[in-house]
């Protein structure tokens, strides 16, 4: 199989293997549930994908720089419940002008929470693990007291146009997940920050010597992350016009999931954005294959897990063994 | 007894198309010290490799040990049998097992269910450390050993599972010159036991000081075995690369402006009262052993740490450097001693590694970084520094040493520095590549840099400085001009 491949590079072969399995689950199901191939089915997914892309996103770049962020999830739910107190509180009446202030508002906290956990990690030099699992335990603890564990619900209308609008035939939330992926892949790809996480997630002592502010790129690169999260909260919050805090939780693991699936490095250093959005996709179709099918949730989730071993064994011949 | 431990002819091994071995012949004496001398990649770990059963040869070779018939190749249970048993240089110890435990490994490792007699284990490690007659603690755990005791643990170890042919692969790259002498010391002791070791080391001082003989590969194939007496450095470094590095000492060069001085600086327990200025176009040494402040001193100039007294001046102006980044930012630059963990991430490639200093030039007047503008960064290095690349997305871990160190003096050079400071700058690098490294170095001299060289090696503060700083316990103990004294004092004045 190397042979086959020589002369390619990594990133080459990831992003076509990601490819081939999207290929193949969509075949797979067109030949199984007949009506698979329909507008509809596509545009639920467009709906549904949305939220755990995000959040992906949000896993990926930590694990590039060689860390993790457990708090995504939460961090979602604080930015949502955030955004809703605000537009509950003063916009209520005035509809047009909630929308992008409930996003400003999302992101915004969203990024200071992740700078706050970045600035945990670069300066206390704790490992990301521990920072992001108590920043985790806390935000859920502190969602929970401010609900009461309940939700807040009751957006202005206007909210209905990001949650099941959809925008030349492909709903609103896609388009989000397909901007930040753009920016993502931008960023990664073609800035000195995106450079630098790289080397960071690599070896963070070497790039240090090379004279890269490491403190800086680990709060940038968790604040981005906590961004990230906090446009996925707005995203839930337009989407089910209300926020509870633990929705979204069983998205933790599959981020994680997801970004292994896509070829990221689970030691840092190495993945790119391009595979990951195919990937993540292809999870979906295979999600909403099996709904379609009527088989149980569950059977789609142990597919995943399936998916993911069957990735790792295949790539086996290609990682030079030392 | 027979007087030969080990003969082995028309040893050939190849892999694919490449030719590791070609038609080598290697003899060992019984109760030899014998050096196996050539540099990276010329076969020596392939031949190890041969005669420990791992590698089997072409068809024709003719191996035997003592009075045995020869063979086409050996197996590993007969290299077993023979006793023959090498070193590695990661010594493949057990880090969490004790010092007892980790000697009698391969004896006890047959029982795998048997109790952990530690009693019977410690009477046997202490046996075979008496009669080595070294210092260690049967008790202890391996990993608060340092890398010396590690390496008398190494060697235990193959006694106690009885040696009588013993590899040893570059045992001294990391140890002190007082360790390396006890080290040495114990090879005579062993040989004179009647046990055959075979040394390869790239220090070739040592290696004329205990083998008898030398045996010189250069890519793949046998140059010749030569008796140590009468050997040179020179000459066997000749015979090792196929050139002939013939280094002239400095002397004649004329300099410019003092580029950087230090006046009294300190730093609590590292070093006291340093002063020292280096002019553009000098070669400044600084040298000492390990932990005479040496490389806490570079760490300082580089911004890494802060001294807690006295001044630098880069161009005559104070400065004051918070961090790596200032120092790089005032055109100081810093090839460090550990190449392998901070001076290049070794998993990312050979352009990202070139371009990891200069992010901020290469991005202007954005934050947009073109590959491109990347890429041509690194192959204009590449070519001026003529390092041997096939292809610069490649991780810089799959470049030789002499490769890799080029590409450290790439980044720092694509900075425009005009102090270099060069922290043990030839370490895991051939002798043909440390000609190559310093023939850049001499030649960035002459172009009007400043350069600080940090090395333990007095061969090389002789050839290269024009200055040298001795440095003991943290202070400043000489200042000469190593043309004044031979290179023997000179080492002399280091170690004493």
């Amino acid at each position: 199989m190397r042979k086959l491949f020589q002369g390619w590079s990594g990133d080459r072969i990831e992003l076509t293997a990601m490819v081939a399995f999207l290929a193949l689950s969509v075949l797979c199901f067109a030949g199984i549930a007949p009506n698979f191939l329909s507008v509809g089915i596509f545009r639920s997914m467009a709906f549904q994908l949305p939220e755990l892309g995000l959040l992906t996103l949000a896993m990926f770049i930590p694990i590039i720089a060689g860390g993790l962020n457990l708090a995504v999830t939460f961090t979602a739910n604080i930015c949502g419940l955030a955004a809703a107190f605000i537009v509950q509180k003063f916009l209520l009446e005035n509809g047009g002008l909630a929308l992008p202030i409930a996003l400003i508002v999302a992101v915004l906290t969203g990024l200071v929470i992740g700078m706050l956990v970045g600035a945990m990690v670069a300066y206390v030099g704790a490992h990301p693990i521990l920072v992001t699992l108590g920043a985790m335990i806390f935000l859920r603890g502190l969602g929970e007291l401010l609900t009461r564990g309940g939700d807040i619900s009751g957006m202005p209308p206007v909210f209905e146009i990001i949650g099941h609008g959809t925008l030349f035939g492909v709903p609103i939330p896609m388009w989000i997940f397909l901007a930040a992926v753009a920016v993502c892949f931008y960023i990664m790809q073609f800035t000195k920050l995106g450079f630098s996480i790289h080397m960071v997630g690599s070896n963070p002592k070497a790039t240090l010597f090379s004279g890269i502010d490491v403190n800086r790129v680990l709060v940038w690169v968790y604040g981005l992350s906590g961004a990230l999260s906090g446009l996925a909260g707005f995203l839930m919050l337009a989407r089910f016009n209300s926020v509870r805090v633990g929705h979204g939780e069983s998205y933790l693991l599959i981020t994680i999931l997801a970004c292994f699936l896509a070829g990221a490095n689970p030691f840092g250093g190495f993945g790119r954005v391009l595979p990951l959005a195919v990937g993540l996709i292809s999870l979906q179709v295979i999600a909403s294959g099996m709904n379609l099918m009527g088989a149980s949730q569950h059977l789609a989730t142990a597919a995943w897990g399936g998916f993911l071993i069957l990735v790792m064994i295949l790539r086996a011949p290609f990682q030079s063994k030392t | 007894m027979p007087d030969y431990a080990l003969r082995a002819q028309n040893v050939t091994q190849k892999f694919g198309a490449f030719v590791a071995l070609e038609d080598v012949s290697f003899d060992l004496k019984v109760g030899e010290v014998h050096c196996l001398a050539g540099e990276n990649g010329c076969g020596k770990s392939t031949l190890i490799k041969v005669i420990n059963g791992v590698n089997t040869p072409e068809p024709g070779a003719q191996i035997s040990f003592y009075d045995s018939a020869s063979a086409a190749r050996v197996s590993p249970t007969d290299a077993k049998r023979h006793g023959v048993h090498v070193i590695w240089q990661d010594l493949a110890l057990f880090p969490d097992l004790t010092v007892a435990e980790n000697i009698t490994f391969d004896s006890f490792i047959k029982a795998p269910f048997a109790s952990r007699d530690t009693a019977a284990k410690t009477d046997r490690a202490a046996q075979i450390i008496t009669r080595l007659g070294v210092k260690l603690d049967p008790h202890a755990k391996l990993s608060d050993l340092s890398i010396a005791k590690r390496q008398l643990v190494a060697i235990c170890r193959v006694l106690d599972a009885n040696a009588r042919i013993i590899f040893m692969d570059e045992p001294t790259a990391s140890l002190t010159r007082k360790e390396t002498q006890t080290l040495l010391d114990i090879v005579r002791k062993l040989s004179a036991d009647g046990i055959s070791i075979v040394f390869v080391s790239h220090r070739l001082a040592e290696v004329l000081d205990v083998c008898e003989r030398v045996t010189v590969l250069r890519d793949g194939a046998f140059v010749g075995s030569y008796p140590t007496e009468g050997m040179t450095q020179k000459k066997l470094s000749t015979l090792m690369t196929g050139l002939d590095l013939n280094e002239q000492p400095r002397g004649t060069e004329s300099f410019g402006e003092t580029a950087i001085e230090v006046r009294g600086l300190s730093c609590d327990a590292e070093y006291e009262d340093i002063s020292f200025s280096v002019r553009r176009g000098e070669i400044l040494g600084l040298t000492g052993l390990m932990g005479s402040g040496r490389t806490e001193i570079a760490l300082s100039l580089f911004g890494m740490t802060q001294a807690d007294e006295g001044a630098i001046l880069i161009d005559g102006k104070p400065v004051n450097f918070r961090n790596s980044r200032d120092a790089i930012a005032a055109g100081v630059a810093y090839v460090s001693e550990d190449r392998l963990n901070l001076g290049l991430v070794q998993s990312q490639s050979i352009i990202k590694n070139t371009a990891s200093t200069v992010l901020d030039d290469l991005a202007k007047p954005s934050f947009y970084l073109s590959p491109k503008r990347l890429s041509a960064l690194c192959t204009e290095w590449i070519t001026q520094l003529k390092t041997k690349v096939s292809d610069p997305r490649l991780p810089v871990s799959s470049l030789s040493g002499g490769n890799q160190q080029r590409i450290v003096l790439a980044k720092w050079l694509a900075t425009n520095p005009k102090v270099l400071i060069l922290d043990a700058p030839t370490v895991g690098v051939d002798v043909g590549a440390k000609a190559g490294i310093f023939e850049i170095v001499r030649d960035l001299a002459a172009k009007g840099m400043a350069i600080i060289l940090i090395s333990d090696e007095a061969s090389e503060i002789h050839t290269h400085a024009d200055r040298v700083l001795i440095l003991r316990g943290g202070k400043i103990h000489k200042d000469l001009k190593p043309a004044t004294v031979s290179e023997e004092t000179l080492e002399e004045m280091i170690n004493a």
